[in-house]
């Protein structure tokens, strides 16, 4: 009881019921006679840190990187999906409750030809995309270029098997699927705020003009038309403070 | 076992704006309230705090803040003929979980229906004859008029602090407003949102076009505000981050910024979060609601005895709530009898989105969720709709919510898929394109309700709530119609390039449309084709009262907040003047 | 609650009551009111019961638990007579516990009147009894020896009810009356030396306390209530806000539980005393340049991350977001308060005149202990503030003193 404020002791009753009588307590918060607070309380954002990679095997780590590069490549506008970080993005989403669908709604029966208005209908988690997606990769380069994998292809063969998986025309199992799984990562990856492992210094925001996470653009909306000049901001600050610490 | 609570006088099922609204008015009348919300506590500092708010991808893509489908979800299907699959991920609505509801992470559109909305079967059946209206239509007049509900519009406007500009002011129209509005009796009690530069555009082609555009209404303050309350809340910053996410600077009105402060001062309300309410229990008669039984967060059962049950969650969970409670008589489509699930409708949304080349700065970043210039002359029956062959209308609108890039980096039709042309192309085109949107309205049929899936469950073993759902040809001509106007408005506006976006038929769960999920459990005068009476109290159980957009006969072309809003003020003081005093049914046949 | 009723039994009060009747209906509605000006729950409020106390007190020498007020006979103040409870308010002597120590602000309670004193005591003899039990020594020796208190007594302390001055008015003299006693506000605002005890000299010259500042409360421009109207402070302790501030953290408690209850003439009385009783405060420092290299980084910080509710200007949203122009909390030598403020967050008072109760939210996650530093002497330097700079070294020592949950 060290320090709890009046307030506190008033307010929120947690766990054990105060206000419950006869038997085990309800388990629920309970709130009543003041809006719930406690200090230093916020939701920060699992940070993603430099690192071995957590999910992808290096050759699988490899190949998301040069697929990353196609869908978005380097050129005068800036880095391509490789140096944007995009494939570490998606390494720490796949350990992460997104990479086992944790979050939607898996039971059966799975319904596999419905059609697409009806929304995911298979049971296959972005991990096993990934997994089996990339393996059904490999074989296919693997098959058709020599034993090379799809890193070690030029860029314009690289291109031509992606247009493939896209439409279909490269028969691996899923392939569409696992195409437009990568295709919607990479973007998320290069889009995100760089607090998530991709769009490294903020690349990607400065390729479009997005300012990141200020909260103030009254100046904005005052002064229409205008180019907006300030330097982007991510979540851990701008540019220059993230090299800082 | 399920373990019984002291009685309180009222309990209430969810803690959105209705629930909220319904405890603070109960609670100050001095009755013993207590709130049971299913998901979590959620405050401005802590869940919205400004230093983790903006997060595209946790908020927007990652979709942290509202029902995970695991929890619960629907199952969907078109047709009656087909099996309906669950919404494994949602994509077309996002159901809200947690305190304060859809109204924590909305946009703030706040709209009133108009006057010929409230009559509507009966104005077309004048203007156009019954053989106009659409083949299977279940279209049916509300059991109010507008001018019933208007002081109820404004009081619920004047608890949000909304932001607009007045068109009909006690009969008078006035310049800069909706010329179509029903009479309204006071001014908004803020003024209309600062505009922006495309709505600049906006506003001044469609003037030159002969149209009447306004800004639209906005729960994104545009000055600092203290509602009858005395809650206060401050100016909105165009931060970009307002629909799917809690707004950081009290600027957007939400139960959080509007109503729970002044809630909790009083001790005899109590909020019980973490907590599913699974069955309101009833009399061995049928006929009146003991309370309602609900599971705490280790699934450990209880029950919370009351006088008076508010059923006031989300549209949709309020029709599964009774129909899994057996109040009322749930519809059947084939025989047309019943009336739990009937009259379920949705929304319409199709557009133009424009592409005006190099030299524009629309900066789409610097957005609020309800700013836009918008117009009503496609709206419900505001035209001569005789040579187009549909019933109901839209309001079009141009607006910037956000300028998010996961979500939002628009590429002229045509563009490759990714690659170096796409990238370039996303590069060129972010600040230069921007849209006209329309909102229409979508009319109730036979064929389009709720009921209970028979083969999906939830993780308690109930089973999932299935709509059986499609967008019939009379809104599909609808959407044609107004997808032309937006495309002819964006032309004005000085738009190079234009690509148009179609209503997507069949209608499909994936890409996000709108969660304005509508009706299920509607009100009305004739007990056979409405859940509830013109009160919103249950025809078959008196203390039961449902809330929320599963009231409304069939949707018109605006946001439904407003609306509910004005109906749950209206239901309340039924309840106070009537209800508390009578404890009977309030419409006797 | 009959506030112009009992305003006007005050002002009677004093003068014709001798000894109040204890059980009088008048002498405990009068009690009730002054346990709240002396915000008497806010140590000996208790889950058992109203006043029930048990709550542990922090003091600098260790813990103490607040008493049992409630009229048990075996754990409250049961077995007490209004002579026993005169005696601990003007003398710090309990008649159970020996010599109370100071956490219980006797050194301000002596100037409680006695009739004051028994109408106190009549509103405590009128609550519930609650039975408990309260370990009352459990400070670590030596200080756990009761009888040391009549050396720091010796230092410290003289008994001696209010004297009104009577060069001033009456309703300076009622604000001095409740500063000076049951208000006990110099306990948090008036520096202490290394025994605890008040540094008279600088008596509500502002104080740190619990890893706060509590500001100085004279009526210096810089650090005090110079720029405040009389208006501009009943506004603040009535409802936790004015145009320039918010009250919150232990002050914020005070507001709600205490002044925000008080009558409008009371807190009159007391802006009245406080703003005519002179000022004294720090000299005002230059203020430092824009084109500082820490002013800059604070500049970009500010835009980044305090503007959507402090606006560009600092002059924040009235009644909602405080202003952080012109702001004597910001301008206090000792940054602490700003410091914590934005490593914490921190919930503004909620009462019935204002009960939006917003709060600021945590910002210790995502700012280093450089960027608080230049951010913060960026506020105490623009807008027409000047104060010292803030060094990255101090808010490390105030991070690791707050920045865990619950503190």
């Amino acid at each position: 009881m060290i320090n709890i404020t009046r307030r506190q002791l008033l307010a929120t009753t947690a766990v054990i019921g105060a206000t419950v009588m006869a038997g085990a307590p309800v388990r629920a918060r309970i709130m009543s006679g003041a809006l719930p607070w406690s200090p230093n309380q916020v939701y920060p954002p699992p940070i993603v840190t430099p690192g071995p990679w957590q999910f992808f095997t290096a050759d699988e780590a490899a190949v998301v990187e040069a697929i990353a590069d196609r869908i978005i490549p380097a050129d005068d506008l800036g880095p391509g999906g490789k140096d944007a970080g995009c494939a570490i993005f998606i390494d720490r989403q796949l350990i992460g409750p997104y990479g086992t669908s944790e979050w939607l709604y898996m039971e059966p029966p799975f319904v596999l030809d419905a059609a697409a208005n009806f929304g995911i209908q298979s049971p296959i988690t972005p991990t096993r995309r990934y997994r089996d997606g990339l393996a059904a990769l490999a074989a296919y380069t693997k098959q058709n270029f020599a034993g090379r994998l799809f890193h070690q292809l030029d860029a314009a063969d690289q291109d031509r098997v992606l247009t493939g998986l896209e439409k279909g025309d490269v028969k691996i199992p899923e392939g569409k699927a696992f195409f437009n799984q990568v295709q919607a990562n990479v973007v998320e990856g290069y889009f995100a705020d760089p607090v998530y492992g991709g769009n490294k210094d903020m690349c990607g925001w400065k390729l479009v003009g997005f300012p990141g996470v200020r909260y103030d653009y009254r100046d904005v909306i005052a002064n229409p038309n205008k180019p907006y000049t300030l330097p982007p901001v991510s979540l851990m600050g701008r540019a220059s403070k993230e090299a800082a610490r | 076992m399920t373990r019984r609570l002291p009685k309180k006088d009222v309990v209430i099922v969810g803690l959105g704006w209705t629930g909220s609204i319904m405890a603070l008015e109960l609670a100050k009348a001095g009755l013993d309230v207590v709130a049971i919300e299913r998901g979590p506590w959620r405050d401005t500092a802590t869940d919205f705090n400004i230093t983790t708010a903006p997060d595209e991808l946790r908020y927007a893509i990652r979709q942290e803040m509202f029902l995970r489908p695991k929890q619960e979800t629907l199952t969907m299907r078109n047709r009656l003929d087909q099996t309906a699959l669950p919404i494994r991920k949602f994509g077309s609505f996002l159901p809200p979980n947690g305190v304060g509801g859809g109204g924590m992470h909305w946009n703030g559109q706040t709209w009133r229906f108009l006057p010929d909305d409230f009559r509507i079967r009966t104005h077309l059946t004048e203007r156009y004859g019954e053989a106009f209206l659409p083949e299977n239509n279940f279209i049916q007049d509300w059991p109010m008029s507008y001018d019933e509900l208007e002081p109820y519009y404004d009081r619920f406007e004047k608890t949000l602090g909304i932001s607009g500009q007045a068109g009909n002011l006690k009969g008078q129209i006035q310049p800069g407003g909706n010329p179509f509005e029903g009479v309204r009796s006071d001014h908004y009690p803020t003024p209309p949102m600062q505009q922006g530069y495309s709505q600049s555009l906006f506003t001044k082609a469609a003037t030159d076009m002969g149209l009447h555009p306004f800004p639209r209404p906005s729960a994104n303050l545009s000055q600092a505000y203290t509602n009858p309350y005395g809650v206060r809340m401050a100016p909105c910053t165009y931060c970009g981050f307002c629909e799917w996410f809690g707004c950081a600077n009290y600027s957007k009105s939400s139960p959080q910024t509007c109503v729970l402060p002044a809630l909790m001062r009083h001790s005899n309300f109590e909020a019980r979060t973490d907590s599913e309410v699974t069955k309101v229990n009833l009399s061995r008669d049928g006929k009146r609601a003991t309370g309602v039984t609900f599971v705490d967060s280790e699934q450990v059962e209880w029950e919370q005895p009351a006088d008076l049950v508010l059923i006031c969650a989300f549209a949709f969970f309020n029709v599964r709530l009774m129909l899994m409670s057996g109040i009322g008589k749930p519809y059947d489509p084939n025989t047309a009898e019943g009336v739990v699930g009937r009259n379920y409708a949705y929304q319409v949304g199709a557009g133009a989105v424009g592409h005006f080349g190099p030299g524009y700065n629309f900066n789409p970043f610097a957005g609020a969720g309800s700013l836009g210039a918008a117009l009503d002359d496609f709206n419900s029956d505001n035209f001569d709709h005789g040579p187009h062959g549909f019933v109901g209308g839209a309001s079009l609108t141009n607006a910037y919510t956000n300028g998010r890039p996961i979500s939002y980096h628009p590429v002229p039709p045509g563009t490759p898929g990714w690659g170096a042309q796409w990238k370039r192309a996303v590069h060129e085109t972010y600040n230069s394109t921007t849209n006209v949107g329309a909102q229409g309205s979508v009319m109730a049929y036979r064929d389009a309700y709720l009921d209970l899936d028979p083969t999906y469950k939830d993780p308690l073993g109930r089973p999932l709530m299935r709509m059986t759902f499609d967008y019939h040809p009379n809104e599909q001509k609808m959407a044609k119609f107004m997808m032309e106007r937006s495309g002819e408005i964006i032309r004005r506006m000085g738009a190079k390039q234009v690509s148009t976006n179609a209503l997507r038929v069949p209608y499909t769960v994936v890409p996000y449309q709108t969660t304005h999920n509508t009706g299920g459990a509607v009100i009305g005068n004739d007990p056979t084709t409405s859940a509830l009476n013109r009160y919103g109290q249950s025809w078959d159980v008196p203390n039961v009262f449902v809330t929320g957009a599963s009231s409304f006969p069939q949707n018109a072309g605006y946001n439904p907040t407003g609306t509910v809003g004005a109906l749950c003020y209206w239901t309340l003081d039924a309840i106070k003047n009537q209800f508390l005093k009578s404890d009977a049914p309030l419409v006797q046949l | 609650m009959r506030r112009l009723g009992l305003a006007a039994l005050l002002l009677l009060g004093t003068a014709t009551l001798a000894r109040a009747d204890l059980d009088s209906y008048v002498a405990v509605e009068q009690g009730r009111y002054l346990a709240v000006a002396g915000d008497c729950a806010a140590c000996h409020a208790s889950p058992k019961g109203p006043f029930a106390g048990g709550r542990a007190i922090e003091t600098p020498f260790g813990n103490i638990n607040a008493a049992n007020l409630t009229p048990d006979r075996d754990t409250g103040l049961g077995r007490w007579s209004a002579e026993d409870f005169w005696h601990a308010l003007h003398d710090g002597h309990s008649v159970t516990d020996g010599h109370l120590y100071p956490a219980f602000p006797y050194n301000y309670y002596t100037r409680v009147t006695r009739t004051d004193s028994d109408a106190l005591f009549a509103f405590l003899r009128s609550v519930e009894p609650v039975r408990n039990p309260v370990d009352r020594n459990t400070l670590p020796w030596p200080f756990s020896m009761r009888v040391s208190m009549l050396g720091w007594n010796a230092l410290e302390f003289t008994p001696g009810v209010f004297q009104p001055d009577p060069q001033r008015s009456t309703e300076f003299n009622r604000g001095a009356y409740l500063v000076e006693g049951l208000g006990h506000c110099g306990a948090c605002h008036t520096p202490m030396n290394a025994i605890g005890g008040p540094k008279q000299a600088q008596y509500l010259q502002g104080n740190s306390i619990q890893n706060w500042i509590a500001p100085n409360l004279t009526n210096d421009a810089q650090a005090g209530l110079g720029t405040w109207s009389v208006d501009d402070i009943v506004q603040y302790l009535q409802t936790g806000r004015n145009l320039h501030a918010a009250a919150a953290g232990p002050m914020g408690e005070v507001v709600e539980i205490s002044t925000s209850k008080m009558t409008v003439p009371d807190l009159r009385a007391i802006a009245t005393y406080l703003k005519e009783r002179g000022a004294a405060g720090p000299a005002v420092p230059a203020p430092l340049p824009a084109t500082d290299a820490h002013m800059d980084a604070g500049a970009a910080l500010y835009t980044d991350n305090c503007s959507a509710c402090h606006a560009r200007d600092g002059k924040g949203v009235a009644d909602l977001f405080p202003a952080l122009a012109g702001a004597p909390s910001v301008r206090q030598d000792d940054p602490t308060t700003t410091i914590r403020v934005i490593i914490t967050g921190a919930q503004v008072a909620a009462t019935a005149g204002a009960p939006t109760s917003p709060a600021m939210p945590s910002f210790g996650w995502h700012l280093s202990d450089a960027q608080i530093a230049d951010v913060v002497t960026y506020l105490r330097n623009t807008w027409g503030n000047a104060a010292p700079a803030v060094a990255a070294t101090q808010v490390s020592s105030v991070r690791s003193a707050v920045a865990v949950p619950g503190k």
